[in-house]
Protein backbone atom coordinates (compact mmCIF):
# COMPACT_ATOMS: atom_id res chain seq x y z
CA UNK A 1 0.00 0.00 0.00
CA UNK A 2 3.14 2.25 0.86
CA UNK A 3 4.47 2.00 -3.01
CA UNK A 4 1.01 2.63 -4.57
CA UNK A 5 0.84 6.07 -3.13
CA UNK A 6 4.41 6.73 -4.51
CA UNK A 7 3.85 5.21 -7.96
CA UNK A 8 -0.66 5.93 -8.83
CA UNK A 9 -2.10 3.57 -10.65
CA UNK A 10 -1.92 3.80 -14.25
CA UNK A 11 -4.45 2.13 -16.77
CA UNK A 12 -2.39 0.72 -19.04
CA UNK A 13 0.83 0.31 -17.07
CA UNK A 14 2.40 -2.09 -19.76
CA UNK A 15 1.61 -1.60 -23.17
CA UNK A 16 3.97 -3.88 -24.21
CA UNK A 17 3.61 -6.45 -22.23
CA UNK A 18 -0.22 -6.18 -22.44
CA UNK A 19 0.01 -6.78 -26.65
CA UNK A 20 2.61 -9.27 -25.51
CA UNK A 21 0.03 -10.78 -23.57
CA UNK A 22 -3.19 -11.14 -26.13
CA UNK A 23 -0.85 -12.45 -28.73
CA UNK A 24 0.08 -15.34 -26.49
CA UNK A 25 -3.46 -15.61 -25.98
CA UNK A 26 -4.64 -15.83 -29.61
CA UNK A 27 -2.07 -18.13 -29.72
CA UNK A 28 -2.75 -20.59 -27.19
CA UNK A 29 -6.63 -20.93 -28.05
CA UNK A 30 -5.26 -21.33 -31.88
CA UNK A 31 -8.46 -19.04 -33.17
CA UNK A 32 -8.85 -15.44 -33.84
CA UNK A 33 -12.82 -15.25 -33.52
CA UNK A 34 -14.08 -12.05 -32.01
CA UNK A 35 -15.05 -13.30 -28.59
CA UNK A 36 -11.16 -14.54 -28.17
CA UNK A 37 -10.24 -11.17 -28.98
CA UNK A 38 -12.06 -9.39 -26.72
CA UNK A 39 -11.37 -12.19 -24.01
CA UNK A 40 -7.56 -11.59 -25.03
CA UNK A 41 -7.24 -8.29 -24.61
CA UNK A 42 -9.51 -8.20 -21.14
CA UNK A 43 -6.91 -10.58 -19.92
CA UNK A 44 -4.34 -8.89 -21.12
CA UNK A 45 -5.55 -5.14 -19.54
CA UNK A 46 -6.31 -6.76 -16.32
CA UNK A 47 -3.32 -8.70 -15.76
CA UNK A 48 -0.78 -5.81 -16.04
CA UNK A 49 -3.14 -3.26 -14.15
CA UNK A 50 -3.58 -6.07 -11.53
CA UNK A 51 0.09 -6.61 -10.34
CA UNK A 52 1.59 -3.41 -11.23
CA UNK A 53 2.70 -2.96 -7.85
CA UNK A 54 4.51 -6.29 -7.79
CA UNK A 55 6.48 -5.07 -11.33
CA UNK A 56 10.22 -4.05 -10.51
CA UNK A 57 11.85 -0.81 -12.18
CA UNK A 58 11.22 -0.70 -16.36
CA UNK A 59 13.99 -2.22 -18.01
CA UNK A 60 14.67 -1.82 -21.37
CA UNK A 61 16.55 -3.95 -24.36
CA UNK A 62 19.49 -1.69 -25.66
CA UNK A 63 20.30 -4.17 -28.40
CA UNK A 64 17.80 -6.67 -29.38
CA UNK A 65 19.94 -8.58 -32.37
CA UNK A 66 22.23 -9.29 -29.58
CA UNK A 67 19.18 -10.78 -27.45
CA UNK A 68 18.46 -13.37 -30.50
CA UNK A 69 22.25 -14.34 -30.60
CA UNK A 70 22.23 -15.07 -26.50
CA UNK A 71 19.04 -17.07 -27.19
CA UNK A 72 20.90 -18.76 -29.64
CA UNK A 73 23.65 -19.23 -27.64
CA UNK A 74 21.58 -20.50 -24.49
CA UNK A 75 19.77 -22.86 -27.03
CA UNK A 76 23.05 -25.04 -27.82
CA UNK A 77 24.28 -25.13 -24.20
CA UNK A 78 20.84 -26.29 -23.18
CA UNK A 79 21.31 -29.50 -25.26
CA UNK A 80 25.28 -29.57 -24.26
CA UNK A 81 24.29 -29.14 -20.69
CA UNK A 82 21.84 -32.13 -21.10
CA UNK A 83 24.48 -34.23 -22.62
CA UNK A 84 27.05 -33.84 -19.91
CA UNK A 85 24.27 -34.27 -16.88
CA UNK A 86 23.52 -37.53 -18.48
CA UNK A 87 26.41 -38.64 -18.51
CA UNK A 88 27.29 -37.53 -15.52
CA UNK A 89 24.58 -39.30 -13.91
CA UNK A 90 25.24 -42.50 -15.68
CA UNK A 91 28.54 -42.74 -14.50
CA UNK A 92 30.35 -43.74 -11.57
CA UNK A 93 29.29 -41.37 -8.82
CA UNK A 94 32.46 -41.98 -6.71
CA UNK A 95 34.18 -39.64 -9.44
CA UNK A 96 31.64 -36.93 -9.19
CA UNK A 97 33.06 -33.61 -6.89
CA UNK A 98 30.33 -31.47 -6.04
CA UNK A 99 31.05 -28.21 -4.86
CA UNK A 100 29.76 -24.62 -4.11
CA UNK A 101 30.93 -21.58 -5.95
CA UNK A 102 30.41 -17.86 -5.22
CA UNK A 103 30.06 -15.94 -8.56
CA UNK A 104 30.74 -12.14 -8.40
CA UNK A 105 28.30 -10.66 -10.12
CA UNK A 106 28.44 -7.10 -12.20
CA UNK A 107 25.26 -6.75 -13.71
CA UNK A 108 23.78 -3.86 -11.95
CA UNK A 109 19.96 -4.57 -13.18
CA UNK A 110 17.26 -6.68 -11.61
CA UNK A 111 15.76 -8.09 -15.19
CA UNK A 112 19.44 -8.77 -16.47
CA UNK A 113 20.86 -10.73 -12.82
CA UNK A 114 17.22 -13.04 -13.08
CA UNK A 115 18.71 -13.71 -16.64
CA UNK A 116 22.01 -14.67 -15.72
CA UNK A 117 20.76 -16.88 -13.03
CA UNK A 118 17.98 -18.30 -15.28
CA UNK A 119 20.96 -19.12 -17.58
CA UNK A 120 23.49 -20.48 -15.53
CA UNK A 121 20.61 -23.12 -13.87
CA UNK A 122 20.00 -24.59 -17.48
CA UNK A 123 23.98 -24.46 -18.76
CA UNK A 124 26.28 -27.33 -17.82
CA UNK A 125 26.33 -28.71 -14.50
CA UNK A 126 25.05 -25.74 -12.41
CA UNK A 127 22.61 -24.44 -10.81
CA UNK A 128 21.84 -21.34 -9.15
CA UNK A 129 21.29 -21.50 -5.50
CA UNK A 130 20.97 -18.48 -3.63
CA UNK A 131 21.51 -14.81 -4.26
CA UNK A 132 23.06 -12.16 -1.21
CA UNK A 133 20.58 -9.48 -0.44
CA UNK A 134 23.12 -6.86 -1.99
CA UNK A 135 22.62 -8.86 -5.64
CA UNK A 136 26.33 -8.62 -5.33
CA UNK A 137 26.95 -12.49 -4.89
CA UNK A 138 25.07 -15.41 -6.98
CA UNK A 139 25.94 -19.02 -4.97
CA UNK A 140 26.57 -21.71 -7.55
CA UNK A 141 26.00 -25.76 -6.75
CA UNK A 142 28.20 -27.34 -9.03
CA UNK A 143 27.89 -30.73 -9.85
CA UNK A 144 31.52 -31.80 -10.98
CA UNK A 145 33.37 -28.91 -9.58
CA UNK A 146 37.47 -29.05 -10.93
CA UNK A 147 38.56 -25.28 -11.22
CA UNK A 148 36.35 -22.73 -9.63
CA UNK A 149 38.81 -19.71 -11.49
CA UNK A 150 37.95 -21.07 -14.96
CA UNK A 151 34.12 -21.89 -14.41
CA UNK A 152 33.95 -17.94 -12.68
CA UNK A 153 35.37 -16.91 -16.06
CA UNK A 154 33.89 -19.06 -18.41
CA UNK A 155 29.98 -17.89 -17.10
CA UNK A 156 31.24 -13.91 -16.97
CA UNK A 157 32.50 -14.51 -20.72
CA UNK A 158 29.98 -16.88 -22.40
CA UNK A 159 27.08 -14.62 -20.83
CA UNK A 160 27.36 -11.86 -18.71
CA UNK A 161 29.66 -9.87 -20.99
CA UNK A 162 26.53 -10.33 -23.24
CA UNK A 163 23.52 -9.45 -20.81
CA UNK A 164 25.87 -6.24 -20.03
CA UNK A 165 26.08 -5.58 -23.27
CA UNK A 166 21.90 -5.79 -24.25
CA UNK A 167 21.08 -4.09 -20.70
CA UNK A 168 23.68 -1.71 -21.13
CA UNK A 169 24.84 -1.85 -17.28
CA UNK B 1 6.09 -38.88 -45.34
CA UNK B 2 8.23 -42.10 -43.93
CA UNK B 3 11.13 -40.09 -43.13
CA UNK B 4 8.92 -37.49 -41.48
CA UNK B 5 7.47 -40.42 -39.50
CA UNK B 6 10.80 -41.70 -38.39
CA UNK B 7 12.28 -38.47 -37.22
CA UNK B 8 8.91 -38.10 -35.53
CA UNK B 9 9.71 -41.26 -33.43
CA UNK B 10 13.53 -40.37 -32.86
CA UNK B 11 12.72 -37.30 -31.42
CA UNK B 12 10.14 -39.28 -29.06
CA UNK B 13 12.55 -41.84 -28.11
CA UNK B 14 14.94 -39.19 -27.75
CA UNK B 15 12.69 -37.46 -25.16
CA UNK B 16 12.03 -40.18 -23.04
CA UNK B 17 15.64 -41.39 -22.86
CA UNK B 18 16.33 -38.41 -21.76
CA UNK B 19 13.69 -37.89 -19.18
CA UNK B 20 14.18 -41.47 -17.88
CA UNK B 21 18.11 -40.38 -17.16
CA UNK B 22 17.06 -37.26 -15.18
CA UNK B 23 14.27 -39.93 -13.15
CA UNK B 24 17.77 -42.10 -12.53
CA UNK B 25 19.88 -39.15 -11.08
CA UNK B 26 17.14 -38.49 -8.89
CA UNK B 27 17.82 -41.91 -7.64
CA UNK B 28 21.05 -42.19 -8.32
CA UNK B 29 22.82 -38.50 -7.04
CA UNK B 30 24.13 -38.18 -3.56
CA UNK B 31 22.39 -35.00 -1.86
CA UNK B 32 19.03 -32.72 -2.82
CA UNK B 33 21.46 -30.05 -4.44
CA UNK B 34 22.77 -32.61 -6.63
CA UNK B 35 19.43 -34.02 -7.57
CA UNK B 36 18.27 -30.75 -8.83
CA UNK B 37 20.68 -30.92 -11.50
CA UNK B 38 18.51 -33.34 -13.42
CA UNK B 39 15.20 -31.81 -13.38
CA UNK B 40 16.46 -28.70 -13.99
CA UNK B 41 18.12 -29.97 -16.86
CA UNK B 42 17.37 -33.09 -18.32
CA UNK B 43 13.36 -32.05 -18.11
CA UNK B 44 13.74 -29.35 -19.97
CA UNK B 45 15.43 -31.23 -23.68
CA UNK B 46 13.39 -34.35 -22.41
CA UNK B 47 9.89 -32.85 -22.14
CA UNK B 48 11.29 -29.89 -24.94
CA UNK B 49 11.77 -33.17 -27.67
CA UNK B 50 8.85 -35.05 -27.06
CA UNK B 51 7.07 -31.59 -27.60
CA UNK B 52 8.96 -31.04 -31.32
CA UNK B 53 7.81 -34.55 -32.29
CA UNK B 54 4.18 -33.74 -31.21
CA UNK B 55 4.84 -30.26 -32.91
CA UNK B 56 6.14 -31.80 -35.75
CA UNK B 57 3.21 -34.69 -35.87
CA UNK B 58 0.08 -31.78 -35.56
CA UNK B 59 1.29 -29.85 -37.93
CA UNK B 60 2.33 -32.64 -40.83
CA UNK B 61 -0.68 -34.95 -40.47
CA UNK B 62 -3.24 -32.91 -38.93
CA UNK B 63 -4.69 -29.45 -40.03
CA UNK B 64 -2.71 -26.60 -38.98
CA UNK B 65 0.06 -25.46 -37.33
CA UNK B 66 0.19 -26.44 -34.17
CA UNK B 67 1.67 -23.52 -31.82
CA UNK B 68 0.82 -24.44 -28.58
CA UNK B 69 4.02 -26.92 -28.08
CA UNK B 70 6.59 -24.54 -28.71
CA UNK B 71 4.45 -21.99 -26.41
CA UNK B 72 4.91 -25.18 -23.67
CA UNK B 73 8.15 -25.12 -24.52
CA UNK B 74 8.88 -21.63 -24.25
CA UNK B 75 7.16 -21.96 -20.75
CA UNK B 76 9.33 -24.85 -19.44
CA UNK B 77 11.97 -23.29 -19.98
CA UNK B 78 11.43 -19.88 -18.08
CA UNK B 79 10.11 -21.81 -15.25
CA UNK B 80 12.49 -24.46 -14.96
CA UNK B 81 15.11 -22.57 -13.67
CA UNK B 82 13.13 -20.71 -11.17
CA UNK B 83 11.69 -23.65 -9.25
CA UNK B 84 15.05 -25.17 -9.19
CA UNK B 85 16.09 -21.93 -7.54
CA UNK B 86 13.79 -21.70 -4.92
CA UNK B 87 14.16 -25.51 -3.70
CA UNK B 88 17.72 -24.68 -3.61
CA UNK B 89 17.05 -21.60 -1.36
CA UNK B 90 14.75 -23.43 0.73
CA UNK B 91 16.94 -26.38 1.05
CA UNK B 92 19.76 -23.86 2.44
CA UNK B 93 17.78 -21.83 4.32
CA UNK B 94 16.42 -25.37 6.09
CA UNK B 95 20.98 -26.40 6.43
CA UNK B 96 19.88 -29.57 4.88
CA UNK B 97 23.26 -31.22 5.07
CA UNK B 98 24.74 -32.11 1.41
CA UNK B 99 26.97 -34.66 -0.01
CA UNK B 100 30.26 -35.79 1.48
CA UNK B 101 32.89 -34.25 -0.23
CA UNK B 102 31.01 -31.34 -1.58
CA UNK B 103 33.93 -28.45 -1.59
CA UNK B 104 32.98 -24.97 -0.11
CA UNK B 105 29.84 -26.35 1.74
CA UNK B 106 27.81 -23.38 2.91
CA UNK B 107 26.12 -26.63 4.76
CA UNK B 108 26.98 -29.12 7.29
CA UNK B 109 28.11 -31.87 5.38
CA UNK B 110 26.94 -35.56 5.78
CA UNK B 111 30.43 -36.49 7.11
CA UNK B 112 31.06 -34.23 9.64
CA UNK B 113 27.58 -34.74 10.98
CA UNK B 114 27.69 -36.72 13.96
CA UNK B 115 24.95 -39.68 13.25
Amino acid sequence: MKRSAHHPRKWLPHPRFSLFLLVLWLLMVESFAVAQILLGGLLAWLIPFGTQQFWLEQSSMHHPVRMVQYVFHLFVDIIRSNFMVAWQIISPQNKLKPGFVEYPIQLQNDFAITLLASTVTLTPGTVSAHITRDKKVLLLHVLHLTDEQALVEAIHLRYETLLQEIFEC
Amino acid sequence: MLLLEVLISLVLVLGALVAFIGAIGLVRLPDIYSRLHGPAKASTLGVGSILIGSFLFFTFFMDGISMQELLITAFIVTTAPISANMLAKAALHRKIPCAQGTQNAPVPRTDTQSS
